[in-house]
């Protein structure tokens, strides 16, 4: 045991004293939490329109007041020519422009219908999606106001609600995902740096002729990580509930239960690529490209699993992230506990299993 | 005084597919002798050595080191031993101090005997204006000291040195051997490769691996008179030779750096 806390002790010596991985353990997660949070959002707001109403009559004065009262969209230019539409486009600023036909009141009055052309930049077609609907539901809704006393014989009235997020707020599904990549990238790629790194100087030799026994040496390069993965665990869960106001339905213990198994799942992850790679920068290669980018783009952090084709839906099963997402967004979102994430869970803790299984094959291969 | 041996070697191989990189090489250290494992890259010496360090298994033959068995004992050999291999391996980021008390701590020195240990060593290494400096900032030479006497810090019964002195200057090297002739003094076997012929001579024995046989071992002084020459860079040339471009069955890999 003594021996032990001397090994935990030069681990963190190495940890403090190298900036780099000092920021990438505690500057990055912060950074990324932030940026998540504040920038990257699918969220429409302040989008800048332009209007060309070729009718200026009451009716498509009060639909524009509407609309620029929203806090969707700020309206930056009238246009009075069809062709300056295009040039509006152009310079960029513009991602939308509502065109009102010719005597817009007086067909509504005479013909009960009058038309309004939605042109939107579709070079980001999301964005361009929400912005149609956004304006759709606007106008829907003066509709519904104007027809408030004529009674119509057939009506569907849909009523949605959104659960779970009724905001909508974009930062309630970053956090999940962030979370678990920053958890990724500081246990599996941080240990897998750290124990090729001995191998690289050779201290890994010493360590492995002196009657520290190989697992011993393993688990004491992996303990300071998992510490320092709950802590940085425990401040991206505090910076998201008092900065994005992210809710925690669920057990705070049954989220850091689970935090702490996908922290295993990662270190296990992390020493298996440590006994494949032989250099601290393959070990780096193999962690970001074998492991980050199958987490940002398959485990439905950012793009819907559901919406992948099938063999892509197959294979994000074998991402541990992928289930680490659904465990912490039933938690954190749905306040779900044990009987709905017993499943994922199991599965985790079979992938972790399996990965030591293998690890300890491969380093016994290295030693015969 | 009895001579024991500490080291037992007997029809030791080892192969890697159709490769044998040790093929039944057969010796005896004893105790306090520095034994010099000379060989050319790639002749077998590290992976001889590996096998007598516990970590890496024999394929055949018998070896005992400190009296326990390779197969079966590797773990109360590790005890018995010390090590430093041909990379300088303390940590840069640690200091002197730091790093002495790291590895007395692994070997399972109480922290009272660490401490004994560590100001000894560095007051005889005269280190005490820097043992609170990072390793890294050290010259190499004086790293290598440190690291010898670092790997006897738990004054293991015999020292395993691989290429200790790689790449230092002849002054250091010089300095190097005084250091061990003295824990040779004290009753420490030493075992060391090396493959600069002048150290050869400061060996009490020397083995000359060519392809991964034994093909001489004796007093440097013995071998000189076998091969009729003056020196041991002479002995060794004549049978060394220099190796061809082709390889034997071995497809040129080179077996050193397993």
């Amino acid at each position: 045991m003594k021996r032990f806390i001397g090994f935990i002790k030069k681990e963190f010596y190495h940890i403090f004293r190298d900036r780099r991985s000092l920021f990438i353990l505690f500057g990055m997660p912060i950074a990324q939490i932030l940026l998540f949070g504040f920038a990257i959002t699918n969220e429409i707001n302040n989008v800048d329109i332009a209007i060309l109403d070729h009718s200026k009559d009451t009716t498509t004065e009060e639909i524009i007041n509407k609309i620029s009262a929203s806090k969707y969209f700020t309206i930056k230019q009238m246009i009075v020519r069809e062709t300056d539409i295009e040039t509006a486009f152009k310079k960029g600023k513009i991602k939308a422009v509502l065109n009102f036909e010719k005597d817009f009141s007086k067909n509504l009055i005479k013909e009960q219908k009058a038309t309004i052309q939605i042109i939107t930049d579709a070079t980001d077609p999301n964005t361009a999606n929400s912005i149609t609907n956004y304006i759709n539901s606007i106008l829907q809704n003066y509709q519904q106001s104007k027809n408030k006393d004529i009674v119509i014989e057939y009506q569907i009235i849909p009523q949605t609600r959104m659960v779970y997020n009724p905001e909508l707020k974009s930062v309630f599904m970053f956090v999940p995902g962030v979370m678990t990549i920053i958890l990724m990238l500081v246990s599996a790629m941080m240990t897998s740096i750290s124990i090729t790194r001995e191998k690289e100087l050779g201290t890994m030799e010493i360590l492995l002729v002196s009657p520290l026994k190989p697992f011993q040496v393993i688990i004491g390069k992996v303990v300071p990580y998992i510490f320092l993965s709950v802590i940085n665990a425990a401040v991206i869960v505090v910076l998201s509930i008092f900065i994005f106001k992210m809710p925690v339905q669920g057990s705070l213990f049954l989220l850091g239960t689970e935090s702490v198994l996908f922290i295993i799942t990662s270190l296990a992850l992390g020493i298996l690529i440590s006994t494949i790679a032989e250099t601290q920068q393959s070990a780096m290669m193999i962690s970001l490209m074998g492991l980050m980018l199958p987490v940002i783009l398959l485990s439905g952090f950012i793009f819907p699993i559901s919406s992948m084709p099938a063999p892509l839906q197959v294979i994000s099963n074998i991402i541990p992230a992928k289930w680490f997402i659904i465990i912490i967004k039933g938690i954190m979102l749905k306040g779900v506990g044990m009987a709905y994430v017993w499943k994922e869970t199991l599965i985790l803790i079979g992938m972790t299993l399996f990965f030591i299984g293998l690890s300890v094959k491969k380093y016994k291969i290295r030693l015969e | 005084m009895k001579e024991e041996n500490v080291i037992e070697v007997n029809q030791l191989t080892k192969t890697f597919g159709d490769f044998t990189a040790v093929n039944t090489i057969s010796f005896e250290v004893k105790k306090g002798e520095i034994f010099g494992f000379l060989g050319a890259n790639g002749a077998g010496k590290t992976t001889a050595m590996k096998m007598l360090i516990g970590i890496s298994k024999p394929s055949s033959g018998q070896a005992t080191v400190a009296g326990f068995d390779v197969y079966s004992q590797p773990e109360n050999i590790k005890k018995n031993i010390g090590y430093m291999s041909q990379k300088f391996a303390l940590y840069d980021d640690l200091t002197v101090k730091e790093n002495i008390t790291f590895f007395g701590g692994i070997y399972g020195l109480s922290k009272k005997k660490i401490k004994e240990k560590r100001e000894e060593l560095i007051s005889e290494l005269g280190l005490e204006n820097i043992s609170n400096k990072l390793v890294g900032s050290l010259p190499l030479g004086w790293k290598q000291k440190l690291s010898f006497s670092v790997s006897l810090l738990h004054e293991p019964k015999i020292v395993f040195l691989d290429e200790p002195t790689g790449g230092v200057d002849p002054i250091t090297r010089r300095q190097f051997w005084e250091m061990i002739y003295k824990a040779a003094d004290q009753g420490t076997t030493i075992f060391v490769t090396t493959h600069y012929m002048d150290e050869a001579e400061y060996c009490d024995r020397v083995s000359i691996m060519v392809e991964g046989k034994i093909e001489a071992l004796d007093t440097p002084k013995k071998l000189k008179e076998q091969f009729k020459v003056d020196s041991m860079n002479d002995v060794f040339l004549k049978l060394a030779r220099i190796p061809s471009p082709t390889l034997p069955k071995g497809k040129g890999k080179n077996t050193d750096c397993n």
